[in-house]
């Protein structure tokens, strides 16, 4: 191979000058989805307090999030699941990183939560709170495989969101 | 892998403006459902799936982590390609040709109906340096193809506007289209002007809706139930979007890859070839250049036959008596696809109301809308 | 089957930010890549674009914008899109747009500019997620990773110093890589103290941001033997995509991987991967992933990569073992994603032709395999080479 390669490195200080110049464009990104029948119910289920599941009589697994085809048996799913707001954390992690790569001062935990009443290994993502504020602290209180219970927002302040469930904290 | 390749499954939902009565996914699956019954098989008797899409259509980073779910595809290899459908139907049938995949699924669908700022979209497909900056809408790219069209070709505003007329009409004997209406040329003309010489009714309006295709080598054939319809040849072509290099009069993309499909597929003399042909309309003035480009008319010509009658439903050569995206809804990436399932509907004489008699070979074109000059061809016919 | 070989490979330096646009980008790697091959543009019957979140670019319909640098102009021109697997997709494509008989050549091209998002490129990768179900969360791209990370690690009692050595390993093999801007030098401990930044996954764990292009000339057996020379050839592909759901599934191991895997061994007609692969580019956009993927690919049992590695099994100048990401992978020459999975399979080339320079492996190597992976945990890429 060749060990000249092309290309030219920019610096920051390139840009800051204006040695090198730049265009911008900010446009209007924005989109408004279907939810449908499977996830709008699953929406409505948030607004009432509820975790929604679907079953699937053929290879019986309760799923969620809901879909209404199993995409296992490749057919319709056959009934609704009331689940438990219960779970087990399936794996966490302690984020000190923003969206946009600025730096948190206190961590977020987010988790995948294997959820009460659905089959093995159905989790959703979501996050943990009640668990510390710093990492030592939560590696102190949150391991895999631990229960923890929603913790929902106030009924008239729910929306149809996941964030209807305002985090999942350690079952004292 | 020297054997013919056949559409042997065909799935789809109705196309409509808005769709809040399902998710994509939930589209999706009704037409995938739709196409392993049509071709008697269950996702386990597939080798490989392709879709396409592009992430801003969609509002997806990555859209291809959303496609295996509703096909029944999960832990199948499976591609999404950001092209339109010709391109996905291209794949498929090279997969076929491997010999290592002899059923492949194709599938397209839209939700154009939930893209708030469409025209932001389009815009971000322009130029960043050279061409964004102007803030422009988007269809200027097609108001200044249009206007160059008509200087170089002597086409006339009116022949443009029946081109309109027709699709829009055709559209009527169509239960899948999504935008029926009886118009005339003249009601076209006067619409309001967008981008002029563009105006509104030139435009396709979008639609949401979802198409699922199998097809499958030729000696596998006796696998499924359906009369089988066959991929002769499809053959895309990509120019520069470039909008300061480009022959603004001409679809010299569609030129191409016409000359590849033909050749491939035999064809000598297109314009006695076909007893159909879905020609891309995403802009009425469109379907006059591409029916051009294709040798379906010859150069100046497509404007005066049409408003003569001849691609008329009932004309000597059907163009979109589907209805086109005129008619039926601009569908994204998945316009071709509407294309594609007239041209197999009406070779397996399924079409209904719309049934052009005994059709035996039909034409799909796309094009991949502005800025693009990418488009294809493919060659449908029946044994 | 019918044969293709692989005719030559080109790249651009890996830069955190460059002058050239994507397309100039695209350009010099197709060029160094149709120089290596001693061919022009007029040789290529078709080319594949690979380039993955077209926000990174900030230009919808990226391909199209970027084929007049690959080469593409009047030609047939696709762009499959499957996330991270990309880089290796694209050799994939070109091996089926030739292996139908279609083309006798094809020109692949894979680019990268993350730099042009604003105010980071990570910030793009919101959109990845579920927009019912996750992105409301205020989620994260970091967030996926270290949670499989901590999963992987629980459930196989991988010690965090371990993984660290996949970036040490990587980062000095990358010092050997021309296209490598910040070859490094580093220790276990650096590597384990640097900053926490979504736990367990510390910055020097992760692969830069980078921009960058690579290519590669294939075409079929005839065109190929008519070049003449001794030829590196594609013995076998595969691909697989696993379900959305990633929240459904046990990300302590890479399933879709194996699926990929097997396709290709079967196509290649391995049977005993751990003797049949001589050299691996497996992908490594984290430290842990390096080793997960491995797993994957059946060239350690599950759970055990990480004591090969601390055995020295995975090394460049191993001799008893499979050498891993010898080119420094992403971790160490930079990850500019559908480019940097595209540097994997060129270093596959590489080794395979004795063309690698101070990174040939010591040991006699007559097939090696590249893999990516990409999508929420989802997409495996694999494709085996051999002379």
């Amino acid at each position: 191979m060749d060990t000249k390669l092309r290309g030219t490195a920019l610096r920051e200080d390139d840009l800051r000058s204006g040695r090198v110049l730049t265009t911008e464009w900010r446009g209007k990104i924005q989109y408004t989805w279907d939810a449908g029948v499977a996830i709008g119910q699953f929406l409505d289920g948030l607004k009432a307090g509820k975790l929604l599941g679907r079953k699937c009589q053929q290879c019986q697994r309760v799923v969620i999030p809901p879909r209404m085809f199993c995409e296992i048996c490749f057919r319709r799913s056959d009934e609704w699941v009331t689940l438990k707001d219960t779970g087990r954390i399936n794996t966490f992690s302690v984020s000190y990183v923003n969206w946009d790569a600025s730096r948190r001062t206190t961590p977020q935990v987010p988790a995948v939560i294997e959820i009460d009443g659905a089959s093995p290994g159905m989790g959703i993502l979501h996050m943990l709170g009640e668990v510390g504020e710093s990492l030592e602290q939560v590696l102190a209180s949150v391991q895999v495989g631990m229960p923890v219970q929603a913790v929902w927002k106030p009924a008239e302040q729910r929306e149809g969101q996941i964030t209807d469930v305002l985090y999942f904290r350690p079952v004292k | 892998m020297s054997g013919a390749v056949a559409i042997v499954g065909a799935g789809y939902t109705p196309l409509r403006a808005v769709s809040p009565q399902a998710s994509f996914r939930e589209l999706i699956f009704e037409a995938a459902v739709r196409a392993y019954e049509d071709a008697g098989i269950g996702p386990r008797d597939v080798d490989s799936f392709v879709t396409v899409a592009e992430d801003f259509q969609d509002g997806t980073c990555i859209v291809d982590e959303y496609t295996p779910d509703q096909l029944g595809a999960v832990q199948k290899p499976v591609q999404t390609i950001s092209g339109d459908g010709l391109e996905g139907l291209g794949v498929a049938w090279m997969l076929v040709k491997t010999g290592q995949f002899p059923v492949v699924v194709l599938e397209g669908h839209s939700k154009a109906s939930n893209v708030r700022h469409p025209a932001h979209i389009e815009a971000m497909a322009l130029d960043p340096s050279f061409v964004r900056p102007h803030a422009w809408h988007p269809s200027f790219v097609a108001g200044l193809e249009m206007r160059r069209y008509l200087h170089d070709s002597g086409t006339t505003e009116r022949q443009v506007a029946c081109v309109a007329a027709k699709n829009k009409r055709n559209a009527l004997r169509n239960p899948l289209a999504a935008f029926p209406a009886a118009v005339s040329p003249e009601q076209v003309l006067e619409s309001r002007p967008v981008a002029e010489p563009l105006r509104e009714l030139h435009m396709a309006p979008t639609a949401d809706g979802a198409f699922v295709f199998i097809l499958a080598a030729e000696d596998v054939l006796k696998r499924f139930r359906s009369q089988p319809v066959f991929v002769d040849s499809v053959a895309w072509v990509c120019d520069t979007c470039n909008l300061h290099t480009r022959d603004w009069g001409r679809a010299v993309y569609a030129e191409k890859a016409a000359e590849q499909a033909y050749a491939e597929a035999g064809i000598k003399d297109a314009r006695s070839a076909f007893d159909l042909a879905e020609v891309d309309d995403t802009y009425a003035y469109k379907e006059l250049q591409h029916l051009e480009a294709l040798g379906l008319a010859g150069r100046g010509e497509a404007g005066k036959l049409v408003e003569r009658g001849e691609f008329d439903a009932s004309g000597r050569l059907p163009v979109n008596v589907s209805g086109g995206a005129l008619g039926c809804g601009h569908l994204f990436e998945s316009n071709p696809l509407r294309g594609l399932l007239e041209g197999v509907l009406q070779l397996r004489g399924q079409a209904g109301e719309r049934q052009l008699g005994k059709a035996r070979r039909g034409l799909v074109s796309s094009w991949r809308a502005v800025p693009t000059a990418t488009g294809g061809v493919a060659v449908l016919s029946r044994r | 089957m019918s044969k293709v070989a692989v005719l030559g490979a080109g790249m651009t330096k890996f830069m955190r930010r460059s002058l050239e646009t994507g397309r100039e980008l695209c350009w010099e790697a197709a060029d160094a890549a149709l120089q290596d091959a001693g061919l022009t543009i007029a040789d290529i019957d078709c080319v594949v674009i690979v380039t993955a979140p077209d926000a990174f670019d900030g230009v919808h319909m990226k391909g199209e914008y970027l084929l007049d640098g690959a080469g593409a102009k009047g030609k047939p021109m696709v762009r499959p899109y499957v996330g991270g697997g990309s880089g290796v997709f694209g050799p994939i494509a070109a091996w089926y747009h030739i292996a139908s008989g279609r083309y006798r050549t094809c020109l692949v091209v894979g680019e990268e500019r993350m730099s042009p998002t604003q105010p980071h490129p990570q910030g793009a990768f919101n959109a990845i997620y579920d927009q019912f179900t996750e992105r409301p969360l205020g989620v994260n791209l970091l967030w996926i990773f270290s949670l499989e990370m901590m999963r992987y690690m629980q459930v196989y009692g991988i010690p965090l110093e371990t993984i660290a050595q996949v970036a040490v390993k990587n980062k000095r093999n990358a010092k050997d890589h021309p296209a490598c801007q910040l070859g490094a030098e580093l220790t276990v401990e650096q590597v384990i103290e640097s900053e926490v930044m979504s736990y367990p996954v510390r910055r020097l764990m992760v692969s830069p941001v980078t921009d960058g292009a690579a290519a590669m000339v294939l075409a079929n057996e005839e065109f190929a033997r008519k070049k003449g020379g001794k030829h590196v050839w594609v013995e076998g592909v595969g691909w697989a995509l696993d379900t959305s759901y990633w929240t459904n599934r046990d990300l302590c191991y890479p399933e879709y991987v194996e699926k990929a895997a097997r396709a290709a061994y079967k196509m290649a007609g391995i049977t005993k991967p751990r003797e049949e692969i001589h050299v691996a580019e497996p992908y490594d956009p984290f430290a842990y992933k390096e080793l997960h993927h491995l797993e994957g690919l059946m060239l350690a049992d599950k759970g055990q990569a990480p004591k090969l590695l601390e055995q020295g099994y995975w090394d460049r100048d191993t001799t008893n073992g499979i050498p891993a990401s010898p080119s420094g992978g992403l971790l160490g020459v930079g990850n500019p994603i559908a480019a940097a999975g595209l540097m994997k399979a060129a270093e596959i080339y590489y080794q395979l032709s004795g063309k690698a320079g101070a990174r040939q492996v010591q040991r006699n190597v007559k097939r090696g395999l590249a893999q990516a992976w990409g999508d929420l945990m989802q997409v495996g890429t694999v494709i085996v080479m051999g002379v």
